[in-house]
């Protein structure tokens, strides 16, 4: 009986404990959803008034009132569209050989250990890599193109990962079955693999660049300069990007500047937002036709 | 007819070997850009740092307590650097530890499914604002806010830059943990709670023990990607290095001092110049360090089932 009494509280202590951190877990999940909110509010808050068609329109300037984010954008896409151009395929063809043709041989597990590591090095030491690689020793000097290769390096790591995911999930027997037909080894990727996958590397390579595109730190090193009143005609032109404008706003004592920064944010986000819209659309797309 | 059709599927089967050929350098070309990009990184740093290293002893570079490459007389010592570094980094872990750690049990112990997908994509957005907007979040938010709790403390300091960058890296701890967790196999809980135990008791006696080695690998990859971060701290850091364990000071980092050399006019060929591949070198050995260890520590302490 004395025993049986002492359990019953021993387990009341036990289940009350339990209660009491399941309250505590839930509450740490909501900090980060809370703080995201609160980050949300306060740059729509400060920005939201300072963004209009005038913001988008006009180049920086000494004046807070008068300036905008047009060279910013348009570096920005600028960059956006090489980046593209050069990750895709690289990406995509690292991906490929490391899943379809590399066995499982020396270089293929020196090139997987090597991208896991590269995705871990800091971004600005992709920066001083564009810097000396690009800039210097190739002579694009502070280009677009200096700017997308750099930052074209910088994503691969991530983007091989994912789709070497996505190609990863194709089944088997659909590779078999191929082959068994006679299909030659490309033959099988490009008409059965790559269909299937082509989903996830979508996804996964779009989200990889929209990371790539708020980075602002390995831009910094690749083009110092934030005060440009023209917008970039050619790859080899001068440019800007929005991280970096937005810093160099965030840099200045004056509240005004702050809220351009905020609008400056505002414009960011919502550039990064359409990217992910689209890697959600083309996904949704593309999976209806598989099912179909 | 079937002495015409061979000579010519002989010819398909020619060109489609050659193709094969082509299709199979090209994509092993791909491959080697990632191991181009490796010797690049290792040799950029290593040949434009000795310019640094034929001027600057290594030991007065890990020895010295002064950094002063900018003015007279110039100090060459590169620990106000990495102190301020790893303060920043330290209250960074100490934020998202305990909260990344809770939420990954509650998400993979706790949470019903139709949370999880509420969840989830609200930590991926959380990972997926670019820094430069957590560094104005941290200079114009955060950074007043604590100035009403301590009114000493300075505009630039290693405090709010240090807790915005721990909420920077919860969904890594988080998503990270929550993978090892989920893989524990549900037969280990189920023993558990058949013997009776609370779903607490199971989740920090049971799973978390069956975890460990994924829990500290991403521990160490958030401390690693705390070390590498550089907008937060370039924005609501400072550009003061300073060797202190006071979170309330303006200090500078590894990679913000990067970022103000990067900006400035400094004259390439002088050794001023050349501190910024000594720092990154550094950095890049350091947060190489980590990732290394994280990958032969999962190698060598996962559980298998």
């Amino acid at each position: 009986m004395k025993n049986d009494l002492a359990f019953q509280r021993h387990l009341k202590t036990r289940q009350l404990r339990g209660n009491l951190f399941s309250a505590l877990f839930l509450g740490a999940t909501m900090i980060g959803i809370f703080v995201l909110v609160v980050l949300m509010v306060d740059v729509f808050r400060d920005g939201i008034g300072w963004l209009d068609w005038q913001f988008i329109t006009s180049y920086p300037s000494r004046k807070p009132q008068e300036a905008g984010v047009l060279a910013a954008l348009s570096g920005t896409l600028w960059v956006m569209v090489f980046v593209a151009l050069f990750s895709l395929p690289i990406g995509i063809g690292t991906a490929i050989y490391l899943e379809e043709y590399a066995q499982n041989n020396r270089l293929q597990r020196l090139i997987q250990a090597n991208i896991s590591n590269l995705a871990g090095v800091p971004s600005i030491v992709y920066g001083l890599l564009g810097l000396s690689l690009f800039v210097q020793a190739l002579a694009m000097g502070r280009s677009v193109l200096a700017g997308a290769l750099t930052l074209t390096l910088m994503s691969l790591p991530v983007i091989i990962i994912a789709a070497q995911e996505a190609i990863r999930s194709v089944p088997e027997g659909h590779r078999s079955g191929a082959y068994a037909l006679g299909a030659s080894r490309w033959q099988v990727v490009r008409h059965i693999v790559l269909p299937a996958a082509s989903p996830g590397i979508l996804t996964g390579t779009i989200l990889a660049m929209s990371r790539a595109i708020g980075e602002a730190a390995p831009m910094i090193a690749i083009s110092a300069l934030v005060y440009l009143t023209f917008i970039p005609n050619s790859p080899l032109d001068r440019f800007t990007v929005l991280p970096i404008q937005i810093f160099n706003w965030v840099s200045r004592p004056q509240e005004e500047f702050g809220h351009l920064a905020a609008a400056g944010i505002i414009v960011l986000l919502l550039v990064l937002l359409s990217m992910n819209a689209v890697a959600i659309f083309l996904r949704n797309r593309y999976q209806k036709k598989t099912e179909e | 007819m079937v002495g015409e059709s061979l000579p010519s599927l002989r010819r398909v089967r020619k060109q489609n070997h050659l193709r094969e050929r082509a299709i199979y350098g090209l994509l092993i070309v791909c491959a080697l850009v990632s191991i181009l990009t490796t010797i690049g990184i290792v040799v950029m740093l290593v040949v434009q740092s000795a310019g640094f290293f034929s001027k600057v002893s290594l030991l007065e570079f890990f020895t010295e307590t002064r950094w002063t490459p900018l003015f007279q007389p110039q100090h060459f010592g590169v620990l106000p650097l990495v102190g301020g570094t790893l303060l920043t980094a330290g209250i960074a872990i100490l934020v998202a530890l305990p909260i990344g750690l809770a939420s990954a049990i509650y998400l993979s112990e706790y949470a019903k499914e139709r949370v999880r997908r509420v969840v989830k994509p609200f930590l991926e957005i959380l990972a997926g604002i670019p820094t430069v907007v957590y560094g104005y979040f941290a200079l114009t938010f955060v950074t007043p806010l604590l100035r009403n709790i301590f009114p000493n403390m300075i505009v630039f300091n290693a405090l709010s830059a240090g807790l915005v960058m721990g909420v920077m890296i919860i969904p890594m701890v988080s998503s990270l943990s929550e993978d090892a967790m989920v893989a524990v196999p549900r037969a280990l809980r189920y023993a558990a709670y058949g013997l009776g135990a609370t779903r607490f008791e199971v989740a920090t006696r049971v799973v978390m023990p069956a975890a460990v080695s994924g829990i500290v690998a991403a521990c160490v990859l958030a401390l690693s990607r705390a070390i590498g971060e550089t907008m937060i701290v370039a924005i609501a850091a400072g550009s003061t290095p300073k060797l202190t364990l006071n979170p309330l000071e303006s200090i500078q980092t590894m990679t913000a001092y990067i970022v103000q050399i990067s900006l400035g006019e400094t004259p390439h060929g002088t050794v001023e110049y050349y501190t910024l591949f000594a720092v990154a070198l550094l950095l890049f050995v350091m947060t190489l360090l980590m990732n290394l260890f994280s990958q032969w520590f999962v190698r060598r302490y996962r559980e298998k089932y």
